[in-house]
């Protein structure tokens, strides 16, 4: 293993679970698989910190869950993005991108 | 949506929290089954997938605990857990948790009953529009030493023409009438005022119409308005009251309206409201015994009030005459200023001072009972010391022991809280049911909001002050100390004791303040007593008063002759001793003043003499009341009857202008330039009318028929309190015959004042009494719990010291000795306690000087006496449990553990 920080930036979970739940509803493994794969294993999302994520969205009602039997006959729980839920994303995209932005200008600057 | 949503999960997942955990653990499983698929999708064996797959995941408890922590209900349920096991332990010592909560409930309670006074009689505003408005119309004389001068007309009318200050100003005074002409004759209780009153303060009718100028005419027709309870209880709550005719000292009065139910004015019981029909163009400088009240124009302060009517003072003596007999001269030396002050600092009065110094009584007591409570909690964590020692050893947090330490005292104080509650709701229906203290705005008293809010407010506050005591001490425990042997096998350490021991003396120090007080009341009681009242045996002394009004009989000889007869007829009734006549009796209000002019001193040309206080008498007053005659003799009949010139005068009064009662005898004085001069014929003891607590008034005895008084060619008392001494004052029985005879003479006439004379005495002594019980049931309260609280700590160490105890003892120790220490060590901590408790009343206890009477709030007797009192209970309180110490086995002890 390498010592490069794998760690979900601070405050940005939400944003990539919500962005990866407007592809399609999935289960919790399968998000956190997703967010690794097209970050291409630049965060690694932490079990505890994922489902908890879950929950609270959940209780926020950006996303609705139910029990499902998945492709290959395993029980898992189905979490889809409300319509809330693609306006928190926006509206949580949106500022992240201001945000970045700032900061790749301000990196960029030159004396 | 969402806030919804997080309230319907968290209840959901608080009611059904196994459903939820199960949810949770699918969840779990099912992530953690997915993330081995995955590995053994990618080639692994189902072994080494599952192995990988923990390495992902981590442990599924830890993760299951880890989302299950989230959401608001955790925080509930974890208090609602914590609240469980409080309580069952609260269950397991039922005495430590009956006696926490009773001490508990009693400094609370007392603490709510005394707010609840507090917030009803000084704090809540009037319930009138913008009371900070309404101003009570008083004026001052320092010219003729008169404090707190009245209202009259002439100021009134003046002020109403041309007052820049207010919007209105009203002159108005309280007292009886009579109705008649509706079978039994009926005394009512009335307002007299001008028209302005109701719109000044903001009242409006239920039916009807408001009083105008025009009712204020004299010359035009009488009106009246009826009080809610007075028109329900006479007419029914009949609506067409309006209009019908009500006879009102014999002149017939149309009623034009109805107060509202929720109408009162500064504590006065009114069944009527009457206009003051006074005439500006008979109106004259005298007669300052109205009150009067204003509504300030917004945003006017007292002070420009005060400069207001300081501006128009003068046209009141342009604009209107001086009495007969009195020049204008007169009242300017008489140096009237305006003395205006808020109606409702008017309508509360002092007693704001006393109702303080009994709030701080009772937060004295409650600060006793929260350092008892406080004291049996330190017991308490010290038997639980190896508990949570342990516990923290294991890995708990001290916020979390400190918690369940701080959770423990809240809850008790909570219940006590409530049980407090209980208690001050009992206690101030007692209050308020007995007479014993006249309590202005008393219907005002009630538990509201603000009261529950401070009870609340208070539980918690002291039951965090007096948790944390513990806390601090055993919140975290030294854990190899408590481990090693729990202080079971050494005599505690002096630092263990050093917490209950500093809660003993401040308790000591705390009782001490309130019994200093309450041996100050003691004192000041025993004064009071002392004072030669004017009058012996009140028990035995009858009142009842009369009016004779002008409409019934004219004839002033006729008045008198009627209030003879009726006092015969007093007279002849079985058990009386003797009866007399008087204008007001001793205590019982009516006051009149007037100057007194000697014969032989001089006066400077259009000078006042000083005031003196009048009364009319029969003879046989002083012999009925039981007032002493120091010099000549008491008035005669044939004195009345000739309508002679004499007067008898106080002994102070004798001294004050002549220097001793025999030389007043045979001197001359008069009222009024116009009068004949009068004889003093007899000097009798002062009479301490306006209170046992205040000083005795000069005053001087008229015949009750005169004539040429006070520039009068005759002079009768038409309302008049008969006085009558008889072993059967005050049975019902009496009063019957009482008012036969009365009504026998004029079957028209109501009585009023009906009470013995004790009645009067005692209510002027209730706002004593009222704080003497008070403070002295505050300072048992406090006695009691110092001496439990010493005891308590003596009886604690002795119990803890067995083995040292039985150890010194077989080694030949005296059993004496053993005692002694123990004794000793009680002794030493109520001494320090003493002396800080002497120190601190002699801070404290000048802020109570003014309900005390001749004497002082230093008195070094009280002081030392009730330091003495308390140092010998607490010997007591610590010879008891150190007896227990004498008589321990020493074989049984050593054994014993």
């Amino acid at each position: 293993m390498n010592n490069t920080n794998t760690d979900v930036i601070q405050g940005t979970l939400d944003m990539l679970i919500l962005k990866t739940l407007s592809l399609e509803p999935m289960h919790g493994f399968g998000i956190a698989r997703r967010i690794e794969q097209i970050t291409q294993n630049v965060f690694k999302v932490n079990a505890g910190s994922l489902l908890t994520a879950l929950q609270r969205l959940e209780r926020n009602g950006w996303l609705d869950s139910e029990w499902r039997v998945t492709e290959n006959s395993r029980r898992a729980k189905i979490y889809r993005l409300t319509t809330a839920g693609r306006k928190q994303l926006q509206s949580e995209a949106a500022d992240w991108q201001r945000r970045s932005d700032a900061i790749s200008r301000l990196l960029k600057a030159q004396a | 949506m969402s806030i919804a949503r997080q309230l319907v999960r968290g209840l959901r997942n608080l009611l059904r929290r196994k459903y939820a955990d199960e949810d949770i653990a699918d969840e779990v499983d099912s992530f953690f089954a997915e993330a081995k698929a995955a590995f053994e999708a990618r080639g692994l064996t189902a072994h080494d997938a599952a192995r990988a797959a923990r390495i992902r995941v981590g442990s599924t408890t830890a993760l299951r605990e880890q989302v299950r922590s989230y959401g608001w209900e955790n925080l509930v349920s974890g208090m609602l857990q914590e609240m469980r096991y409080t309580l069952r332990r609260l269950r397991a010592t039922p005495g430590f948790t009956l006696v926490s909560i009773g001490t508990l409930a009693l400094g609370l309670g007392a603490t709510t009953a005394i707010f609840s006074v507090i917030n009803g009689v000084l704090l809540k505003p009037l319930p009138y529009a913008h009371p900070e408005q309404l101003v009570s119309l008083w004026m001052t004389a320092p010219g003729v030493k008169i404090e707190d001068l009245n209202m009259g007309p002439s100021v009134y009318f003046t002020m109403a023409d041309d007052s820049r200050a207010f919007q209105a100003v009203s002159i108005w005074t309280s007292g009886t009438t009579s109705i008649t002409g509706n079978g039994q004759p009926e005394q009512v209780s009335a307002i007299f005022a001008s028209h302005e009153l109701l719109p000044i303060l903001g009242v409006k009718p239920q039916l009807g119409r408001l009083f105008t100028a025009a009712d204020d005419d004299p010359k035009g027709t009488r009106t009246v308005m009826l009080s809610d309870g007075y028109w329900r209880s006479h007419f029914g709550g009949d609506h067409s009251v309006l209009g019908r005719r009500l006879l009102i000292e014999g002149n017939p009065v149309s009623i034009i309206g109805l107060l509202p139910p929720s109408f009162q004015f500064m504590d006065q019981k009114a069944d009527l409201l009457i206009p003051l029909r006074f005439d500006p163009a008979k109106t004259n400088l005298g007669v300052f015994s109205y009150l009067g009240v204003g509504r300030l124009k917004p945003g006017v302060t007292l002070k420009q009030a005060d400069a207001d009517l300081a501006r128009m003072l003068p046209l009141v003596l342009q604009r209107f005459p001086p009495p007969a007999g009195y020049t204008v001269k007169m009242f300017e030396d008489a140096r009237i200023a305006p003395n205006f002050r808020l109606l409702k600092d008017d309508l509360v009065g002092d007693i704001g001072n006393m109702l303080w110094v009994l709030m701080a009584t009772v937060g004295i007591v409650l600060l006793i009972a929260c350092a008892n409570v406080a004291n049996l909690l330190l017991v308490r964590a010290e038997t639980r010391q190896q508990e949570l020692a342990i516990r923290a050893a294991l890995g708990a947090a001290w916020t979390r022991i400190a918690r369940e330490l701080l959770f423990e005292s809240v809850t008790l104080g909570l219940v006590g809280g409530v049980v407090g509650l209980g208690l001050s709701w009992t206690a101030l229906k007692l209050l308020l049911a007995s007479d014993l203290v006249r309590l202005p705005r008393a219907h005002n008293i009630h538990i509201d909001a603000w009261v529950l809010l401070f009870a609340m407010a208070t539980s918690i506050t002291v039951s965090v002050l007096f948790g944390l005591i513990p806390v601090a001490r055993y919140g975290k425990p030294h854990i190899a100390d408590a481990l090693r042997g729990g202080g079971r096998s050494m005599s505690p350490s002096r630092d263990r004791h050093r917490v209950r021991s500093l809660l003993v003396v401040v308790q000591v120090a705390l009782a001490l303040i309130l019994l200093v007080t309450s041996g100050l009341m003691i004192r000041t009681f025993r004064n009071l007593h002392d004072v030669d009242p004017g009058f012996t045996n009140p028990a035995q002394i009858q009142t009842v008063r009369i009016a004779i009004p002008d409409e019934q009989v004219k004839e002033p000889e006729r008045v008198m002759r009627m209030e003879q007869a009726m006092l015969a007829k007093i007279s002849a009734i079985n058990g009386v001793r003797s009866a007399s006549i008087t204008s007001s009796v001793t205590m019982g209000g009516y006051e009149a003043n007037d100057p007194v002019y000697a014969e032989d001193k001089s006066y400077r040309e259009g000078t006042l003499a000083p005031l003196r206080r009048f009364k009319w008498i029969a003879p046989g007053y002083f012999k009925t009341m039981g007032q002493r005659m120091l010099a000549g003799r008491d008035l005669t009949w044939a004195e009345i009857d000739n309508q002679r010139p004499v007067a008898l005068v106080s002994e102070n009064t004798a001294r004050e202008m002549w220097g001793s009662p025999q030389a007043a005898i045979g001197k001359r004085i008069r009222v009024n330039l116009k009068d004949d001069w009068c004889e003093v014929i007899g000097v009798v003891s002062d009479e301490h009318t306006d209170g046992v607590d205040k000083k005795a008034p000069t005053i001087v005895y008229w015949p009750l028929f005169q004539k040429k008084f006070e520039a009068a060619p005759v002079n009768v008392q038409r309302s008049v309190a008969f006085v009558i001494r008889t072993p059967r004052a005050g049975s019902l029985s009496f009063r019957d015959e009482l008012r036969n005879a009365i009504w026998s003479i004029d079957a028209n006439l109501p009585l009023a004042n009906v009470e013995t004379v004790e009645a009067l005495y005692n209510r002027s002594l209730a706002r004593t009494s009222f704080t003497l019980i008070m403070l002295a049931i505050a300072g048992g309260m406090a006695l009691l719990l110092g001496i439990v609280g010493i005891y308590g700590v003596i009886s604690y160490s002795v119990s803890q010291r067995t083995r040292e105890i039985g150890i010194r003892l077989a080694l030949g120790a005296p059993i004496a000795q053993v005692t002694t220490a123990f004794v000793r060590s009680g002794l030493i901590l109520s001494a320090i306690g003493c002396a800080c408790g002497l120190v601190a009343a002699l801070v404290l206890a000048p802020l109570m000087r003014s309900l005390l009477f001749s004497v002082s709030p230093s008195d070094p007797l009280t002081y030392v006496a009730m330091a003495v009192a308390l140092i010998f209970a607490a010997a007591l309180a610590s010879y008891l449990p150190a007896r227990r110490a004498t008589k321990i086995d020493p074989v049984e002890a050593l054994r014993a553990e």
